[in-house]
């Protein structure tokens, strides 16, 4: 992994790190259910004990997400969500709490404003960098550079299915942290977690990846449990917009508060 | 074609091939021009360099290429005719109109070169299972069909709108033992079934297949999907030369996904003097917003796996496409093609749903073949391409133009009749509904026999 500054994904980890835990990541959609609504979500996260947040962008045709997610990223859509909006979402969260927030995105929103353009707002935001669900190293030389010159995170994804080689070389091209994911699917809650996702994290950190989450179908304390036994960090995404469409934002926090409970390596080999 | 980024070097390699430059053929992909590639989840990649190797190792193994001229030959009916359409002929200037009876093909569209190959894909690659997406449900009745030859599993991803357009074809998938599965997101039509079929291949990829029914997509499907159907074009060129002794002036065909078009034009691409002309559906009209031409009015983008021209709007979301014709109702196109228009190779135009069931009604009552309400779109093109190549001339006739039928139209007759008014207000066709007998036929059977349709068979 390049780190030429101070990576800001990078630095969350390592203080929950050096407090002995795993970090916990935070999914939620921007503009779900309305652009305000969904930056009070994201600091009831941060203030109930998400390190990193990942701030979804509603697009058209989520092929990596399950019906969950679908559901509520359709509703902003149709709620009036701009991809603009993004912006003033990461700058509410970021002005009121320390978390790390990333952004995850399909690609044809950024190509459309322009890879350059939106890195330029990402980082004047005060966003950590942009996690890529459909887009793979291989095609992604305007983000090296925009990434580079922005000074953001680059959050590949690594899979189950991934060969040594196309993870040694996401891994390189990765900053931050690496997204493990954790199962052969989409997002969605699952009863268990798959075992192979502690041997993608295994050939991650091998690969050389200081920092690697894991994500998908991760929803209870007890996966939580699990993962942050051996993972840097823990993604949890559908439950957390479920709890948001069932609750509202103090549900967020709830579930949050639930979650972390769960983040102790200490807890785990108990 | 405003946006194309890289419109001047595309225009050098316009200008190469005209003097005489490098072969427009075989592009192998992953990119054509700026176009094309892998915007995948990195899950998928291993599948698709796992397609991409076999599909390679095929191509150069001889008993592959022996058993798709066999089944191409003995199962599809190959090779397909090329009919003169000497009355139709007489509304398009005079020109002499050839059709490339693909619609003649077993499962009666050129759908069937395509699935008999990556169906023996599957095969190789020891997948026992194969997913789907379909429009008009022409690919999923033709994947399905494979399916039963070869004894895959097959599901098959159509959205929920399309069902209703083409209910028969459900019926018929389902016959040939496929589970249809309708899709509600979205705008229940073409691109939500491909969002769904991706999901579940994503989750099933160890055991299954990604049938995919156009030269759409992430590489190597593209290449691979114009691969399987050049066998429409050589023919055809071998065809049109038998008939008339010369090469056609023109080509024609409809796009969607533009399958059928590549397939036709890639054994004409070198033959500079051989203009080629693919027909996008106009939908409603492009100044109404309401179509499907994504090349004439999108801009480059991503979707599915390929940068290609794309209907998006300002933040980059997919806008619904809309079109008469299913099998068109796509908002992007294959990135070879966004890659033969901006070199000029290729000249896209749209045609309206009104243009298009003209032509579907003219070829019905002067060639006496319904042809697919797709494949009208390309009719209404070459009716406006004779014309206009046959302007001023003394003796139209010297000019021929091959229009790719691309499938039959007995899918259509319902759409066909409620467009030509020929319903009653019930949706019963106007005359049938006269007799006072009691209803004949099998009724006893018919309320259990189709009581479980809908189940999963798995």
């Amino acid at each position: 992994m390049t780190e030429q500054f101070a990576s800001k994904s990078a630095a969350a980890i390592d203080r929950a790190k050096s407090e002995g835990r795993a970090a916990l990541v935070g999914y939620l959609p921007a503009g779900y259910p309305t652009v305000r609504e969904s930056i009070e979500a994201g600091i009831a996260l941060a203030r109930n004990g998400a390190d990193l947040i990942e701030i979804g962008i509603p697009y058209s045709d989520p092929v990596m997400d399950g019906p969950v997610i679908q559901a509520a990223t359709t509703e902003a859509i149709s709620n009036g969500f701009r991809v603009a909006d993004v912006f003033d979402v990461v700058a509410g969260i970021t002005a009121a709490t320390d978390a790390a927030v990333l952004v995850m995105t399909y690609w044809n929103p950024v190509m459309r404003m322009g890879v350059d353009e939106f890195s330029r707002r990402l980082a004047e935001a005060g966003g950590a960098g942009l996690i890529t669900p459909d887009l793979i190293p291989d095609e992604a030389s305007e983000w090296f550079e925009a990434s580079d010159k922005y000074g953001l995170d680059r959050v590949f994804l690594v899979a189950p299915s991934s060969t040594p080689e196309r993870l040694d070389m996401t891994v390189k091209a990765s900053r931050g942290f690496v997204y493990a994911v954790s199962i052969m699917g989409v997002t969605g809650t699952r009863t268990s977690v798959s075992s192979s996702a502690e041997d993608v994290v295994a050939r991650a950190h091998a690969a050389g990846a200081e920092r690697v989450c894991v994500g998908l179908g991760v929803s209870n304390p007890d996966h939580v449990r699990e993962i942050a036994a051996y993972a840097d960090g823990v993604i949890v995404g559908t439950a957390l917009v479920a709890a948001l469409r069932d609750g509202g934002v103090d549900a967020v926090g709830q579930l949050t508060k639930n979650l972390s409970a769960g983040l102790g390596r200490a807890a785990a080999e108990a | 074609m405003v946006d194309a980024p890289t419109a001047g070097s595309e225009e050098n390699a316009a200008d190469a091939f005209l003097q005489g430059g490098p072969s427009l053929r075989n592009a192998s992909g992953p990119y054509f021009g700026s176009y094309g590639g892998r915007w995948m989840p990195e899950s998928l990649i291993a599948a698709l360099d796992e397609v991409q190797d076999t599909f390679e190792k095929a191509k150069a193994d001889p008993d592959f290429i022996a058993q798709l001229k066999d089944l191409n030959k003995n199962y599809s009916g190959r090779p397909s005719l090329l009919t003169e359409a000497k009355r139709f002929s007489e509304h398009a200037g005079g020109a002499r109109i050839f059709l490339k009876r693909e619609d003649l093909n077993h499962t009666g569209s050129h759908k069937i070169n395509n699935v008999l190959g990556q169906a023996l894909l599957a095969k190789r690659m020891g997948k026992t299972r194969v997913i789907a997406e379909t429009g008009a449900g022409q690919h999923g009745v033709a994947s399905a069909t494979a399916a039963a030859l070869l004894g895959l599993e097959c599901v098959v991803y159509m959205g929920a709108e399309d069902c209703r357009r083409q209910a028969l074809n459900v019926a018929r998938m389902q016959l040939l033992g496929a589970t249809v599965v309708p899709v509600t997101n979205g705008s229940q039509t073409l691109k939500d079934a491909i969002n769904d079929a991706l999901r579940d291949w994503v989750s099933n990829v160890e055991h299954t297949h990604y049938l995919l029914g156009t030269a759409a997509g992430a590489h190597p499907f593209p290449a691979m999907v114009r691969y399987f159907h050049e066998v429409i074009g050589e023919e055809a060129r071998g065809q049109i030369l038998e008939q008339t002794g010369k090469l056609p002036d023109a080509i024609c065909a409809c796009i969607g996904g533009g399958s059928n078009a590549i397939g036709l034009f890639h054994a004409f691409l070198d033959d500079a003097s051989v203009k080629i002309y693919g027909f996008e559906a106009g939908g409603e009209g492009v100044e109404t917003g309401r179509h499907a031409a994504a090349i004439s009015l999108g801009r480059p983008g991503v979707l599915h796996g390929a940068r290609s021209y794309l209907m998006q709007d300002e933040d980059g979301q997919t806008i619904e496409s809309h079109s008469i014709s299913a099998g068109l109702d796509y908002p992007s196109v294959g990135p070879e093609h966004s890659y033969l228009a901006d070199i000029g190779r290729v000249t896209y135009e749209a045609v309206t749903d009104t243009e298009a069931m003209d032509a579907f009604s003219l070829l019905c009552r002067t060639e006496g073949i319904i042809p697919a309400i797709e494949s009208s779109h390309a009719l209404a093109g070459a009716i406006k391409i004779g014309q206009r190549l046959t302007a001023g001339k003394e003796t139209p006739s010297d000019v021929s133009v091959i229009v790719n039928l691309s499938g039959r139209g007995d899918k259509d007759v319902e759409t066909a009749a409620a467009w030509f008014n020929m319903l009653d207000e019930e949706g019963h066709v106007k005359g049938t509904t006269l007799s006072t007998r009691k209803p004949k036929g099998p009724t006893d059977r018919t309320s259990e026999a189709t009581a479980d349709v809908n189940e999963d068979q798995k």
